[in-house]
């Protein structure tokens, strides 16, 4: 029996400090014990955690908190979209409505065989600069420059440079906005996913001034807006417009369009994956 | 020699020539891994050392009174870990409650401590130099305050670096370990230098 003792002491001595210090544990915990509201960490796991700050907050940490705080809605998740909105509501007992989801969309199809070159720049990388130098080194001032600024902040990897010009990916671009803002350009613009028909020019200049500056510029003739049978589509200061709340995508405006500058998304992107060059092979048709 | 100056040289010689990073190699993983920012190196540093200097402590009367009475002794390693795990346990608690940006910038360098293996290899040579309650309670205190000098002087290198132009191949974790390899042979520079007087 005594050849045992030294296990049994083993056993003791070891259970003992463990239960010991399990004791201390335990004390510790109620002492230490943080309240977390468990909705909190239930609407972070809800959206989608890339960060990208479209809500308005700082972070999905942020946000999550003002949720359930109450001074944030349960839409305004962006990327998360309708499945985090409505797995937000459920959590937090509210009826949300569904945002539409947006994409964000490239407002030109200036490629560098289109657009009329003016000079050579070789300076930094960088679309700001290079807008500020005499309207930019392409013959047109308003349309993408090409140094892909909005590539930089995009955290979906949704945007890429084809030909000079920012192609956003539809199926990765997850409406966030932040491509938005950093364009000097403005060519970007945050539309519902289910708006296909988009005039793909901001050239304010008409008739002959545009069509020097670029083979796919809007020149302001006016012809979608006879053709529009909602009265949706409106040229103003010399670009066509469309009225994302009345159009109905009937897309009678894009075969009279002469210069092919409004685009049918939907069947773009159905003949090709990178829409682009389906509207090349169009214009070279 | 006086006993004060003969302590004091011994935390010298915890901090500098017997540095737990640089001389011992060990506690390299969060080393590396904490020291991005020096903020959270710091933190973490402060973490640490609140670990080694209250499991120095503990692992003492653990051992000098419960295991060598009972013949253990053989069980020191296992018993030290269960110490270690229950004190980064406490740390956490008490930075989630007191401190929560750090605990959310530590993540899971923090319940790592618990792995550290310089926190045990300071248990474990507290035993096996002999040291007494004092010098097990230094050896410590002021070797974890030299893996802290260790990872804020990291962190410090490692934030100029973000700006450095850097080759692609040595980039981020190569050029880490390199910059560990320098300061290690720059540490080198302390040893034996208290060798004539203690």
């Amino acid at each position: 029996m005594a050849q045992y003792l030294p296990i049994l002491y083993a056993i003791v001595a070891l259970g003992g400090l463990g239960i010991l210090f399990g004791l201390v544990l335990g004390v510790a915990d109620k002492k230490f014990a943080v309240e977390v509201d468990e909705r909190v960490s239930a609407v972070r796991a809800a959206v989608s955690g890339a960060n990208c700050g479209a809500c308005g907050y700082a972070g999905c940490d942020a946000y999550a908190e003002a949720v359930v705080r109450g001074d944030a809605k349960a839409n305004a998740c962006t990327p998360g979209g309708a499945r985090s909105a409505k797995a937000i509501a459920e959590i937090m007992g509210v009826n949300a409505e569904a945002r539409a989801p947006m994409v964000a969309r490239v407002r030109c199809q200036g490629t560098c065989e289109r657009v009329t070159a003016r000079f050579d720049y070789s300076g930094v990388h960088s679309c700001r600069a290079v807008s500020g130098i005499s309207g930019g080194p392409n013959a047109c001032e308003f349309g993408c420059v090409g140094f892909g600024e909005c590539l930089a902040v995009c955290a979906f990897d949704a945007i890429q440079m084809i030909d000079g010009i920012a192609v956003i990916d539809d199926d990765a671009c997850t409406g966030c906005g932040m491509c938005v803002g950093v364009c000097p350009r403005n060519i970007i613009q945050m539309l519902p996913k289910d708006q296909t028909v988009v005039v793909m020019c901001r050239n304010a200049a008409t008739g002959k001034r545009a069509v020097q500056q670029c083979k796919t510029a809007c020149i302001g003739c006016k012809r979608c807006e006879k053709a529009c049978p909602s009265e949706s589509i409106k040229v103003v200061n010399g670009v066509a417009l469309i009225d994302d709340n009345t159009c109905t995508r009937c897309g009678a405006c894009i075969p009279v369009c002469p210069m092919h500058c409004i685009v049918n998304f939907y069947e773009r992107n159905a003949e090709s994956e990178t829409s682009v060059t389906a509207q090349a092979e169009l214009l070279d048709s | 020699m006086n006993p004060i100056v003969k302590i004091l040289l011994f935390m010298f010689s915890c901090v500098l020539t017997n540095n737990y990073i640089f001389s011992r190699f060990l506690g390299v993983c969060p080393f590396l891994g904490v020291s991005n920012k020096v903020e959270t190196a710091f933190g973490m540093g402060l973490a640490v050392t609140f670990v080694m200097a209250l499991a120095s402590l503990f692992t003492y009367f653990v051992y000098y009174y419960v295991l060598i009475p009972l013949n253990l002794a053989y069980l020191n390693t296992i018993a030290f870990i269960l110490v270690i795990a229950s004190l980064v346990q406490v740390v956490e608690m008490f930075l989630k409650k007191s401190a929560p940006s750090l605990y959310s910038a530590l993540g899971i360098y923090l319940p790592l401590i618990t792995t550290n293996c310089a926190v045990l290899g300071v248990t474990i040579l507290n035993i096996t130099e002999g040291y007494d309650l004092l010098y097990s309670v230094l050896n410590g205190t002021f070797g974890a305050l030299g893996f802290l000098v260790a990872i804020v002087l990291m962190a410090g290198v490692r934030e100029r670096l973000e700006s450095a132009k850097i080759s692609a191949p040595l980039k981020g974790f190569p050029i880490s370990l390199v910059i560990a390899g320098l300061m290690s042979i720059a540490f080198l520079g302390f040893s034996n230098m208290f060798a004539g007087v203690m």
